[in-house]
């Protein structure tokens, strides 16, 4: 069984319909990077893996259990999906330590001795254990993206959605964040990418998703896709961006 | 007419501050308390509930606090309850109050950043949950500087109390001037004591501003 | 209680004049008001020193003194030094001083909001200081400010309710001469209220209109 099946997923802002029906299954521990031009649907597909936007028709089933707003709690969602967004939205007034223990206590109702030690292990993780009493503006662009990996990874989501997760960082910060996302996969995490780091796509990555004016135009194993692209729009697509 | 000296006349108008000092107060925790309930219900997913609030406050903003003044005073009366010119003004000036206030906090949650709320979503924390422990912590260190400069309007606004017969520090100064025929002596030391309420104020008000200005965003 | 409107009727002429009278004496306090304030926050910007402190300390005492005292102190306190002014005198120069002082500081944050850059631009361009205040800085100043300022001409045309206690015949002055005829005293109060309203309203959506019109294009939409 696929971890995550989307099955002629639709979604239109108003007359503009972004998402054409999206099929889409994705098993555990694949890494799975989803490009395209902006405006071809890539990230409002992410978003509605997590009912950050609510679809308009199809089918999200996520571990088995279907997404939909009236069933699905943001705690219960927090369980199978996590999300680190391109501007990091770590909470300002709370330390690095604090925004990794929040969810847990809050929503899981951990002990904060408990949720410190995990906390400390995910930080961990990400390389930044000793930045647990910092705070957030204390710490570079790919410092906080890595807290926020850090964040979401304590409470042991299935899968990690990740939107556009270094477009916002300094170039000579890309390769820590990127770094932690590789060790993450050689540790079997399901990761779902909007990128445009082909590099990481083609090294890294099993799949890759080729959207285009809301649909999935191509798809299929990394290294073959992005050496040998199929269809004129990857083909342009490729050489735009390279 | 001579019995009063300028004495008398000063020591009038403090004990009379004492009045303005307590309607402000109340005033201001009693539209604090309505003011932030009605921010909470206007952070509310029912839009009926949301223009409710936002219809409240248009018609506290959109008219004089003198006839609002007036309104309560002489609409309890119209009910038949005998109605006191403190209570009419406590009345008017914690709605008043709350609206303004409302107004303000509810300027200060919607400074806060959508990410906050998406991020504080994905890591599964629901809506009451999001408001209690990322933004409203967020929001209340941005909303204490303009929270404290309204207060200064709060203690001009007692001011008119004094139209519907409640002898506060106006009242008294138009008192003391029918007594003594002093005009320019007495009201120029009502507006002093103002102002040693209100100046304060100000200038506290002014200098959170700058500092929550120079700590960023933490 | 049962509320009856047909009691005021009969004094449709006197709230007419009385509306007439509290728009009259806010466009006169608007206009003068403002143009006070464009003269103030250039001196306090540009002016020396004791000019500055000396209007520093206009606005703070009238920022933090209530409107009705001013009003009281100008109305019957300066007769006692020679300076007799009838009652919508002494209602228009309070309205106007107050005006003058919060837009004062209202304009004060929009050149301040203007980035150095403007200044250092049309510095380097030769302009004056004068011509670049009018034709560098006013505009998009007038721009950053235009919500806050109009809305603060509205806080003064609802503020202007206390102008009756010195007996100028404003709305206020006719609801309580109504409610001294016919004793309905909350019917009286409460269509006079929602007269303002309708000002309050009528006025922001003119201010818009203005805005759009004057400061226009494509900051103008942004209003």
């Amino acid at each position: 069984m696929s971890l995550v099946r989307v099955d002629a997923l639709h979604k239109s802002f108003g007359n503009n319909e972004v998402l054409k029906g999206i099929d889409l299954s994705i098993e555990a521990g694949e890494v799975v990077s989803i490009i395209g031009r902006s405006g071809s649907g890539k990230s409002t597909l992410l978003r509605c893996l997590n009912q950050l936007e609510s679809h308009d028709s199809g089918v999200i089933e996520i571990n088995g259990r279907t997404l939909d707003a009236t069933t699905m709690t943001p705690a219960r969602l927090s369980e199978e999906v996590g999300m680190v967004f391109q501007n990091f939205n770590l909470f300002p007034h709370k330390t690095v330590g604090e925004n990794v223990m929040l969810a847990p206590m809050v929503v899981r109702g951990e002990r904060e001795r408990d949720a410190a030690r995990r906390a400390r292990k995910e930080l961990e993780r990400v390389g930044l254990a000793e930045k647990f009493d910092a705070w957030p503006e204390q710490l570079s662009g790919g410092q906080q993206q890595r807290v926020a990996i850090a964040r979401a990874l304590a409470l042991s989501p299935r899968v990690l959605l990740c939107d556009e997760i270094t477009s916002a960082l300094d170039p000579e910060l890309v390769g820590d964040v990127l770094r932690v996302l590789e060790q993450l996969a050689s540790e079997g995490m399901t990761l779902i990418l909007v990128t445009h780091e082909m590099g990481f796509a083609r090294d890294v990555g099993n799949r890759v998703v080729f959207m285009h004016q809301g649909r999935i135009h191509e798809q299929g194993d990394a290294k073959t896709l992005l050496s040998e692209p199929q269809t004129p729009e990857l083909q342009q697509f490729i050489s735009a961006v390279l | 007419m001579t019995d009063f000296t300028l004495w008398d006349i000063v020591r009038n108008l403090l004990l009379a501050m004492r009045w303005t000092v307590a309607l402000s107060l109340i005033a201001f925790a009693g539209g604090g308390l309505v003011g932030l309930a009605l921010t909470v219900l206007r952070l509310s997913p029912a839009a009926w509930v949301r223009r409710l609030v936002a219809l409240y406050i248009e018609l506290f903003q959109g008219t004089p606090l003198l006839m609002q003044l007036f309104l309560a005073y002489f609409g309890v009366a119209a009910l038949g309850v005998d109605i006191s010119a403190w209570t009419a003004a406590t009345i008017a000036l914690v709605l008043f109050t709350s609206a303004f206030l409302c107004d303000i906090w509810h300027g200060c949650v919607r400074a806060i950043p959508v990410g906050q709320w998406q991020a504080a979503r994905v890591l599964g924390l629901d809506r009451l949950r999001t408001l209690r422990h990322v933004v409203l912590p967020q929001a209340l260190r941005i909303a204490i500087a303009p929270t404290v400069g309204f207060s200064v309007q709060v203690i001009k606004g007692t001011a008119l109390a004094s139209v519907i017969g409640f002898a506060e520090l106006t009242r008294t100064g138009t008192m003391l001037n029918n007594a003594t025929f002093q005009p320019f002596t007495i009201f120029a030391f009502v507006a002093l004591g103002y102002f040693l309420l209100c100046y304060p104020l100000s200038l506290y008000a002014r200098y959170l501003e700058k500092r929550l200005n120079v700590a960023g965003s933490r | 209680m049962t509320l009856d409107f047909s009691t005021l009727l009969p004094y449709t002429d006197e709230l007419v004049m009385g509306l007439l009278v509290t728009v009259m004496i806010t466009v006169a306090a608007t206009l003068l008001g403002i143009a006070a304030a464009c003269a103030l926050v250039w001196f306090k910007l540009n002016g020396a020193t004791p000019l500055r402190v000396m209007i520093q300390t206009y606005i703070e005492l009238l920022r933090n003194t209530p409107f009705i005292v001013q009003l009281f102190f100008i109305f019957f306190g300066l007769p006692a030094l020679g300076v007799t002014l009838a009652a919508w005198q002494a209602a228009l120069i309070a309205m106007t001083l107050n005006l003058a002082a919060y837009s004062t500081e209202i304009l004060r944050a929009g050149v301040e909001a203007i980035p150095r850059g403007q200044f250092e631009a049309a510095r380097v361009l030769g302009l004056s200081r004068r011509q670049t205040w009018r034709h560098v800085v006013l505009v998009p100043a007038m721009r950053n400010i235009y919500p806050a300022l109009t809305n603060q001409c509205i806080i003064v045309m609802l503020g202007s309710a206390v102008i009756s206690q010195i007996s100028v015949n404003d709305l206020t002055w006719v609801a309580n001469f109504i409610a001294s005829r016919n004793f309905r005293n909350f019917e009286a109060y409460l269509v006079v209220t929602l007269i303002y309203l309708a000002l309050a309203v009528g006025m922001r959506q003119l201010f818009r209109l203005a805005g759009w019109y004057w400061l226009g294009g494509r900051q103008g939409r942004a209003l």
